[in-house]
C-alpha cells in the first residue's frame, strides 16, 4: 500500500511538477526581465542590469519553492497526509481492515473470474478472421448440427449466401512417427476448410480444394501449432515428412497458425486432414451416403450484405428440393444458422445458461458485500464520531475529512481489489490449465486480459465509494457541541432494518450451501464404496484399438488373443479381459431388445433398452463382476457357435421374471438375431452413479467383433504390497512394454480403473468443489456481516453497557444486550438455510449419489459450522463489550 | 531607503488585490502599481511577491492568462475575479475600521482625576 502511495505522488510530482515549475521559472524570468529593462532605461548597461535585477529579487530558491507549493504542491502533500493518516488508522484496527479488505476481495475475485470465463467463452470471438460472420448450418426441429456428406456437397455446390460451406469431424487416430505410436486427435475438414476461413499456413501450406480427388486421394497432414511444438519441437524441418497414420503414409504439409485450433472454443485438436480420407482415418467410407449423417459441422462465412434470414431460406428452398428428390433419405431438412464456437445452441445455450446464473451469483456476493461493508463503515464511523467532533471542533472542513473518509475507503478497495484480482488471476491460470478429461483434449482457455482487469479495478472503486458514503449523512449531521456533550450513544434502533433482512438472507444462504455441500461431500465419499458391479482396485485399464495399427477383418480377434494372452503372462498379473466399451465411460451404446415370441421388430414393441457390452470370456473374472447363475462365454462361442449373451440381474427380471428363470431363455436384437442367455452376472452402473437399475447385457467378442476394446488387467500381488500404488505403476510399465512388443505401432492408452472412474465422477465432483467453493465465499461474507453488525451494536451501546456493567450486570447479560441481536438473526438464519438445504438436496439426488440430508452427519456439521461460525464472528465485539470499563467510560463523558 | 516601512503581515495579499483592481497587471507590474500608489513608502521584497500572487490564484481571488507586455516580452497578466473583488470590498472595510479603532485607542488623552 505504501508503495502504491508513493508510485502516485511519484507520478504526480513527476509529470506535475515538471509543468507548474516550467510556468513558475518562465514568470519569474519575465519579472527579471522587466526589472533589468527599467534599470537599463536608467542608465546601466544590460549585464549589469540584469546583475542588479537578479539581487533585488531576493533568494530566488526559495521564492520558486514557495510558488510552487502554493501553486499546487499543496494537493499532493494532502493526499500523501490523508493516505498516510487512512494508513495509520487501517493498521491501528486490524479486525476492521481484514474483515473489509476481505469481504471485498471475495467480490471482487468472484466476479473476476466469473467474468474473465465469460469473455473467454462468450464475448471473445474465435481466432479467425471475420469471426462475426461466421455461421453453423443446424438441421431440422431439434437444431441438429450432424449432416450427411452427400447432403454437405449439395448445400455447398447450390447455396447462394455463403462465401463457401466447409465440413469437419472429429476422430482420433494413430500416429507413428516413426518410434513412439500415439493416439491423437485428428479433425477431417472438407478441401476448402482453410481457404473458406481464410487462415494462412504458419508453415509450408494448408491443402485446398484442388488437393481432393476422391476417395483416400489426399493423404495430407496439416499440424496445429500447439502440437507442432510440444510433439515436433518447434522443428520447421517437418514440413514434407512422411509419417504413418493407422498405418497409412500421410504428408504433412504445415502448420496451422498459432492461435488457431478449429472453430470449437474448447477443443485442441493435434491435427488436421483431409476428409476425403475418411476410410483410412475413421475406417469405414461414408462419403456417398446420404442415410448417414456423420459430418460434426457445417461452417461458413455469410457472403457481405447478406443476411442471416436469407441465407436460411435459400438453404431451406435447397432442402426442400432434397427431401423431394431423396424422399427416403432425407427429411426435416429446414436449417438455422448458429455460432460454430460452443456448437450452436447445443452448448451455447445451456453455457450461457450457466454463466447468467454465476453472474447473477457473482452479482449478489457483490451486493453482500457491500452491505456488509457498509454496515463496518457505519460502526466504525459510529466508533470515531468523537474524533471527527473534535475534528470539526478544532476548524477541520467538513470537506477534509470527507475526503479523508474517501480515501480510506479507496485504499480499501484498492487493496482488497488487488487481493481479490490476483487471487482470480491464479484461479483463472489453474482453471486454463486443468483438462478435466485426459483422454481428450478439451480445456478452457482462459485469459483474463485488460477488460478483466478494467473490470475488478471499477468494480473495486465503485463499491468503494458506495460504502464509503455509507457514514456521510452521519458525518454531515453531526453537530460537534452535541455529540462531545453526549457522547456517542444515539438511539438504538429496534426495528428490523434492511440491513437485517438482508444479513439473516445471507445467513440462510450460507446455511443452505454448507449444507449442501456437505451432503455432496458425503455422497462423493460413499460412491466411491459404491457397487459398480465390477471392483475398479487394483485393475488397470488398457485401451487401444486395433484399427490405429492397421489390423483388418481377422487379423483383429487373432491379434486381441495374443495380446491377452502376452499379458496374462506378465508376472503378477492375476486375469485380463478385454470388453468394449469400459462400463461407466462415455461410449455406452444402448439397443432394444425384444422378447423371443415378439414377431413385430419395431421400437414400440421392445421389452427393454439395454446397455450393449462386447467382451472377452475372461472378462468378468478379470473385473471382478459376480456371476450369479448360469457360465460365462468361453473362446468355443464364436461365429460357427450359436449366439449367446451373459445379461444381468436387471435384463434377466424385466425379460424373463428372474435371474434362474433367465438361463436357457431366448431374446431378440432389432435385427432379428436370436440369441440364448446363457448366463446372469450382478446388476452394476453402466450410465451415471446415480442411475437407477439399468438391464445390460454382455455378448461375446468373438460374435460381435470390435476393432477397439478395454482390456481389464487385474494385479494379485496388489494385496502383499505395502504400496499398491507403486505397484501398480510398474504393472503398467510392464503392459505397455509387453504390448509394444507385440506391435511397436499401436497406440496404446493405459489408465488405472480407479482413476478412470474420474470421469464419471466428473459431475458430482464438479458440484462438490463448486457448492463448497460457494459455501466458503458465503461462510466469509456472513463473517464480516455478523462481525459488522455485532461491532456496530456493540460500540452504539458502549455507554449504557458501561452502566449496566457499574450496576453489577453479569457478563452473560452484558453480551445478551450486545451480541443478542446479531446472534438472533444467525439462529433465524440458520435455521432457514438448513431447511432450504434439506429441500435444495432432493434436487442435488440428479448429480450426487444417495444425496440425503436426513445424515445425522450432515446435520450435526451443518449446527456445529454455523455456531462455529457465529462465534468467530462475534469474538472480536463480545471482548470488547466484556472489556468495557465502566468508571473510564463514566469519565469521559 | 531608509524612510520606506516593513509591510505587516497579511497585508501583502489586500495591496495586490487593490493594485490589480485598477486594472490587469503582470506581476513586475503590481510591484510597480503598488510603489507608485503607495507613493514608494512601503517596502516589498520582489520575490515574496510571487507566492503571494500563485496563492491569491489558487484561492479564486485571481485569475491568469498570459499576455504580452508593454515591453514586448510574455507575461502573466492578473486580473480579479469577482470573488476577488467581494474580498477586497470585505477587507479594506476592516482594515479601515481596525485602523479608526488603532488610531482613535492612540488618540487617547490621560484623564484626569
Amino acid at each position: 500500500m505504501k508503495l502504491i502511495a508513493y508510485l502516485r505522488s511519484l507520478a504526480a510530482k513527476v509529470f506535475h511538477r515538471a509543468r507548474i515549475e516550467e510556468e513558475v521559472e518562465e514568470e519569474l524570468r519575465a519579472h527579471l526581465q522587466h526589472r533589468a529593462d527599467d534599470l537599463e532605461r536608467s542608465g546601466l548597461n544590460r549585464p549589469e542590469a540584469e546583475r542588479r535585477a537578479g539581487i533585488e529579487f531576493g533568494g530566488r530558491e526559495r521564492y520558486r519553492e514557495e510558488s510552487y507549493e502554493a501553486l499546487g504542491g499543496n494537493l499532493i502533500e494532502t493526499l500523501v497526509q490523508d493516505v498516510r493518516y487512512s494508513l495509520r488508522l487501517l493498521r491501528k484496527s486490524p479486525g476492521f481492515t481484514m474483515a473489509a479488505v476481505s469481504t471485498l476481495a471475495l467480490a471482487i475475485g468472484a466476479n473476476a473470474v466469473v467474468f474473465s470465463v465469460m469473455n473467454a467463452l462468450i464475448l471473445h470471438p474465435l481466432d479467425v478472421p471475420q469471426a462475426e460472420s461466421l455461421y453453423q448450418l443446424m438441421r431440422g426441429k431439434d437444431a441438429d448440427g450432424f449432416h450427411s456428406f452427400p447432403d454437405y456437397l449439395d448445400l455447398r455446390d447450390r447455396n447462394r449466401g455463403f462465401d463457401e460451406l466447409m465440413a469437419c469431424d472429429g476422430a482420433v487416430a494413430g500416429l507413428d512417427t516413426g518410434g513412439n505410436p500415439s493416439s491423437a486427435w485428428v479433425v477431417l475438414v472438407s478441401g476448402n476448410y482453410f481457404d473458406g476461413l481464410r487462415l494462412q499456413p504458419y508453415l509450408g501450406r494448408l491443402f485446398h480444394a484442388s488437393d481432393e480427388r476422391g476417395a483416400n486421394s489426399a493423404p495430407y497432414i496439416v499440424l496445429s501449432h500447439a502440437y507442432w511444438h510440444g510433439h515436433f519441437h518447434d522443428d520447421p524441418g517437418v514440413v514434407g515428412r512422411v509419417v504413418q497414420v493407422n498405418k497409412h503414409p500421410f504428408t504433412i504439409v504445415g502448420v496451422a497458425p498459432p492461435e488457431f485450433h478449429g472453430t470449437l472454443v474448447f477443443f485442441f485438436p493435434d491435427f488436421f486432414v483431409p476428409i476425403a480420407n475418411q476410410e483410412q482415418i475413421e475406417g469405414k467410407n461414408d462419403l456417398s451416403n446420404r442415410e448417414k449423417r456423420w459430418v460434426f459441422s457445417v461452417i461458413g462465412h455469410l457472403k457481405a450484405g447478406t443476411s442471416p434470414a436469407r441465407a436460411i431460406s435459400d438453404l431451406n428452398s435447397i432442402g426442400a428440393d432434397l427431401e423431394k428428390r431423396y424422399p427416403k433419405e432425407d427429411n426435416d431438412m429446414t436449417f438455422t444458422l448458429a455460432r460454430p464456437s460452443l456448437y450452436g445452441d447445443y452448448l451455447d445455450r445451456p453455457v450461457r445458461a450457466f454463466l447468467t446464473a454465476l453472474t447473477l451469483l457473482a452479482g449478489l456476493i457483490l451486493l453482500a458485500a457491500c452491505t456488509n461493508l457498509g454496515s463496518l463503515f457505519a460502526a466504525r464511523a459510529a466508533d470515531r464520531s468523537r474524533e471527527l467532533s473534535l475534528r470539526l471542533a478544532l476548524g477541520s472542513s467538513r470537506r477534509r475529512i470527507l475526503r479523508q473518509l474517501f480515501t480510506e475507503a479507496t485504499l480499501i478497495s484498492l487493496l482488497g481489489g488487488a487481493l481479490g484480482l490476483s487471487c482470480s488471476v491464479l484461479l483463472v491460470r489453474a482453471l486454463s490449465q486443468w483438462q478435466p478429461f485426459t483422454k481428450y483434449p478439451i480445456h478452457l482457455q482462459v485469459k483474463p486480459d485488460a477488460s478483466v482487469y478494467g473490470l475488478a479495478l471499477l468494480l473495486a472503486l465503485v463499491s468503494g465509494f458506495i460504502f464509503g458514503a455509507v457514514p456521510v449523512a452521519q458525518i454531515l449531521r453531526t453537530n460537534p457541541h452535541e455529540v462531545i456533550k453526549a457522547g456517542s450513544t444515539g438511539k438504538v434502533a429496534r426495528r428490523i432494518t434492511l440491513r437485517d433482512l438482508l444479513l439473516a438472507a445471507q445467513i440462510a444462504i450460507c446455511a443452505v450451501l454448507i449444507t449442501s455441500s456437505l451432503v455432496a461431500v458425503r455422497g462423493l465419499v460413499r460412491s466411491l464404496h459404491t457397487d459398480f458391479g465390477f471392483q475398479p482396485q487394483n485393475a488397470i485399464l488398457a485401451d487401444t484399438d486395433l484399427m490405429m495399427g492397421g489390423y483388418r477383418g481377422e487379423q483383429v480377434p487373432a491379434m486381441q488373443r495374443r495380446m491377452l494372452d502376452a499379458v496374462k503372462a506378465i508376472p503378477g498379473v492375476e486375469s485380463a479381459g478385454l470388453v468394449n466399451p469400459a462400463p461407466l465411460y462415455a461410449g455406452s451404446v444402448n439397443s432394444v431388445v425384444f422378447l423371443d415370441k415378439t414377431a413385430d421388430l419395431t421400437t414400440a414393441n421392445a421389452a427393454a433398452r439395454a446397455f450393449l457390452y462386447k467382451m472377452s470370456p475372461e472378462y468378468f473374472h478379470a473385473a471382478g463382476t459376480a456371476l450369479l447363475s448360469g457360465r460365462s462365454f468361453t473362446w468355443h462361442d464364436d461365429q460357427d457357435a450359436p449366439r449367446v449373451a451373459v445379461v444381468n440381474a436387471e435384463f434377466a427380471r424385466r425379460l424373463f421374471g428372474s435371474v434362474t428363470a433367465a438361463v436357457g431363455k431366448h431374446y431378440k436384437l432389432k435385427d432379428g438375431t436370436r440369441i440364448e442367455v446363457v448366463g446372469v452376472v450382478e446388476l452394476g452402473k453402466y450410465h451415471s452413479l446415480t442411475e437407477d437399475p439399468k438391464p445390460a447385457m454382455f455378448l461375446p467378442l468373438s460374435q460381435s467383433p470390435s476393432s477397439e476394446t478395454w482390456m481389464v488387467v487385474r494385479s494379485s500381488q496388489a494385496y502383499t504390497n505395502p504400496h499398491p500404488d507403486d505397484n501398480t505403476q510398474q504393472l503398467a510399465v510392464a503392459i505397455r512394454n509387453t504390448l509394444r512388443d507385440l506391435d511397436s505401432g499401436l497406440p496404446v492408452y493405459i489408465q488405472t480403473w480407479v482413476k478412470e472412474l474420474d470421469h464419471p465422477q466428473f459431475a458430482p465432483r464438479m458440484a462438490t468443489y463448486s457448492l463448497g467453493i460457494l459455501g466458503l465465499i458465503a461462510t466469509i461474507l456472513c463473517m464480516t456481516g455478523i462481525f459488522g453488525t455485532a461491532a456496530y451494536s456493540v460500540s452504539k451501546r458502549l455507554k449504557e453497557l458501561g452502566i449496566r456493567i457499574a450496576l453489577g450486570a453479569q457478563r452473560k447479560e452484558v453480551l445478551e444486550a450486545a451480541l443478542g441481536r446479531a446472534l438472533k438473526l444467525l439462529a433465524f438464519g440458520s435455521a432457514a438455510g438448513l431447511l432450504l438445504g434439506i429441500l435444495a438436496s432432493r434436487v442435488l439426488a440428479f448429480i450426487v449419489y444417495q444425496a440425503t440430508p436426513r445424515d445425522p452427519l450432515v446435520l450435526a456439521g451443518v449446527v456445529l459450522a454455523m455456531a462455529l461460525l457465529g462465534l468467530l464472528a462475534t469474538w472480536i465485539p463480545a471482548q470488547r463489550a466484556l472489556s468495557v470499563a465502566p468508571l473510564m467510560l463514566l469519565r469521559e463523558e | 531607503m531608509p524612510d520606506q516601512a516593513e509591510l505587516l503581515p497579511g497585508t501583502l495579499d489586500l495591496l495586490i488585490l487593490k493594485a490589480v483592481s485598477l486594472g490587469p497587471l503582470h506581476g513586475y507590474g503590481v510591484l510597480l502599481r503598488i510603489g507608485q500608489i503607495s507613493g514608494q513608502a512601503l517596502l516589498i521584497e520582489q520575490g515574496a511577491l510571487y507566492p503571494a500572487l500563485f496563492r491569491l490564484v489558487r484561492r479564486g481571488l485571481l485569475k491568469a492568462s498570459w499576455g504580452t507586455s508593454e515591453n514586448n516580452r510574455r507575461a502573466k497578466f492578473y486580473e480579479l475575479t469577482s470573488a476577488g473583488r467581494k474580498r477586497l470590498r470585505e477587507e479594506v472595510e476592516g482594515w479601515n475600521r481596525l485602523a479608526e479603532a488603532i488610531a482613535s485607542a492612540l488618540a487617547a488623552q490621560p484623564e484626569e482625576s
